[in-house]
């Protein structure tokens, strides 16, 4: 060894005397985490403030992402700003559809006829299934267990090649308009989607039989991360991430919109707001959309698809709107206020991976930077939804 | 809000601060249930080993075959004479959400056809492929191929022409996507998709060894 080294050394071991207040006997470092990391799902950066492998504090540096995408909604009239939303939470397009869709049928005062209102939910719960698939995949792969990101994206691909045969894309749907539906489902998509339906349990099955009581996986996930619900309810969170705190909240449930209250499902809630609650959340929330998903496909309507209504959409002056809806994230809501033209006057995204979002730095403080990787994967957020 | 949902007696019930530690039980002791992933992992490596690959497609040499609404690059269609069916209506280029078509128009020589578009592009790269433009044309005159592989090695070629917009697929029907009207999918036409790459079947079956098994 050098006398350099030998010598650094002795600096170091100094300074553990000095600071013996920290628990490691470390100084305090700030560690950039990201934006070109691989587990932060996209370009988060996080300041990070740790005490050897310890986090202390972390700030979350977002905008790596922004698109303007609430003042492109500004400059387009009503029906062009479908594929913006599409764009926004790029994994769960059919529901920032809806949303956006449903908060401009609610400014101008459509009824949607009840045909285009179950293809909207089907459409919307096969975007849960395929968003908690890929939500799975993810955080699964970043805390160490590679084989279920391969079964996860293999049946992802069977609801993408649903959503093909719907509207011709498999990520940027575009799958709505103001109104109702602009096609009607193609031939033997029904047929298609039950076949899926039947062989989907199994595989959340077989998902579960290597994740839920794995010694490892809970090793890494259990009182990781805890959201307590006061927390929660303070942060405004929604979503699964709520749910898993013990809170029974979900806008299909509490405010129903197009026809969640003629099916039948229910809520999964956990208790302690865990990582490993929240994956348990995620999971039930997939068998029930399965079950929703049947409901649907059963009472599946014949009718009109478009409401009546005027050429060129007008929103009344003055006129101004919330709606939000139950995303696979979280509520997805869309404020839009009118002023008498065809374009939005001013229009707001209440984005459910921005506000999750916030809670970060109350989850991580006191974990190890490994499971900081845990919890941004089960805060399930989406970077071109958080800058938007 | 808060304050109501503070009082709710969900929330109000008694719940432990922290969350109790995880604590193995015999079995995770002796890492029995690590033994049930494993056997899904080994079912699916011999299956794998016997049968070959099912799930991944060799791309280049292989291609997926994508539906009859597929939104992939444009074709201008043409009349019968082999001219251009578009009449520079203008209605796609002000449908665009990302402002991606750039039409200048003409006179038409026969007197029936007022106009015609002498200069029709389609940034590709601008291009979002929401379909808008089939939506809007009143002449049928743009449709959609299922062609998807668009690369280019300059960003001047991604500005794709009249001529190209006209050439490559127009006559023929298996390579046609979103469009106004579509011809019923015929059955023949169906099972040549299903017997070409199945992945419903595929998963089929092997949810049926696992079950099996």
């Amino acid at each position: 060894m050098s006398d350099a080294i030998r010598s650094a050394n002795d600096t170091v071991a100094n300074n553990t005397v000095a600071h013996d207040d920290s628990v490691f006997g470390a100084e305090e470092m700030e560690l950039n985490f990201g934006p070109q990391h691989p587990s932060t799902h996209g370009v988060l950066r996080l300041k990070l403030k740790v005490d050897g492998e310890r986090i202390v504090d972390c700030y979350p540096i977002i905008g790596y992402l922004h698109r303007g995408t609430e003042k492109l909604f500004e400059l387009n009239p009503f029906f062009q700003n479908v594929p913006h939303t599409d764009r926004m939470d790029y994994v769960a397009a059919a529901t920032n559809n809806l949303a956006y869709v449903g908060a401009v049928e609610k400014l101008i005062g459509l009824t949607v006829p009840p045909r285009a209102s179950y293809i909207r939910v089907l459409l919307c719960e096969l975007q849960r299934i395929s968003s908690h698939l890929l939500w799975l995949a993810t955080h699964a792969i970043d805390i160490g267990a590679m084989t279920p990101f391969f079964y996860c994206f293999r049946e992802r691909e069977l609801v993408l090649d649903l959503f093909e045969q719907y509207c011709g894309a498999r990520l940027t749907l575009n799958c709505m308009r103001p109104g109702g539906q602009p096609f009607d489902l193609p031939h033997g998509w029904v047929d298609t989607c039950r076949e899926f339906l039947e062989l989907f349990p199994a595989k959340i099955d077989e998902y579960e039989n290597l994740l839920t009581n794995n010694r490892i996986w809970k090793k890494r996930t259990i009182g990781i991360g805890v959201l307590s619900p006061e927390v929660a309810v303070e942060y405004g969170i929604t979503g699964p991430m709520l749910r898993a705190s013990g809170i029974d909240f979900d806008l299909r449930k509490a405010m129903p919109y197009e026809i969640y209250d003629q099916v039948d499902f229910e809520v999964p809630l956990a208790e302690n707001g865990d990582t490993y609650d929240r994956y348990l959340v995620r999971m039930e929330e997939m068998r029930q959309a399965t079950r929703i998903l049947e409901q649907c496909l059963d009472q599946l309507p014949e009718g009109a698809l478009m409401a009546k209504k005027a050429r060129v959409l007008k929103a009344p002056k003055g006129g101004e709107v919330y709606h939000g809806i139950e995303g696979p994230k979280g509520e997805i809501g869309f404020y839009i206020v009118g002023d008498g033209k065809p374009i939005p006057h001013r229009c707001h995204v209440r984005a459910p991976s921005f506000i999750n979002l916030q809670s970060l730095p109350e989850l991580v403080s006191n974990h190890m930077i490994a499971d900081l990787v845990a919890i941004i994967g089960t805060t399930d957020i989406v970077l071109g939804e958080v800058d938007r | 809000m808060r304050s109501e949902m503070l009082r709710d007696p969900v929330l109000s019930r008694p719940r432990p601060r922290a969350v109790t530690p995880y604590k193995k039980s015999l079995a995770e002791w002796l890492y029995l249930p690590l033994f049930g992933g494993l056997m899904v992992t080994l079912r699916h490596f011999v299956r794998n080993l016997i049968k070959g690959p099912r799930y991944t497609i060799e791309y280049p040499e292989k291609r997926r075959d994508y539906s009859h609404r597929f939104r992939g690059h444009h074709i201008l269609t043409s009349r019968p004479d082999g001219s251009l069916r578009c009449v520079a209506c203008f209605l796609c280029a002000t449908a665009c959400p990302a402002d991606c078509i750039k039409i200048e128009s003409g006179e038409h020589p026969d007197v029936n056809i007022e106009k015609y578009p002498v200069v029709y592009e389609i940034d590709m790269l601008r291009c979002v492929f929401c379909g808008y433009c089939v939506d809007a044309c009143p002449e049928e005159a743009i449709i959609m191929s299922n062609n998807y592989d668009m690369a280019y090695f300059h960003r001047d070629q991604s500005k794709v022409g009249k001529n190209d917009l006209m050439k490559p697929y127009t006559f023929d029907p298996s390579q046609l996507g979103y469009r106004p009207h579509y011809p019923e999918e015929d059955a023949q036409r169906a099972k040549m998709r299903r017997e070409a790459f199945n992945l419903v079947q595929a998963a089929r079956e092997a949810g049926a060894t696992e079950v099996a098994s």
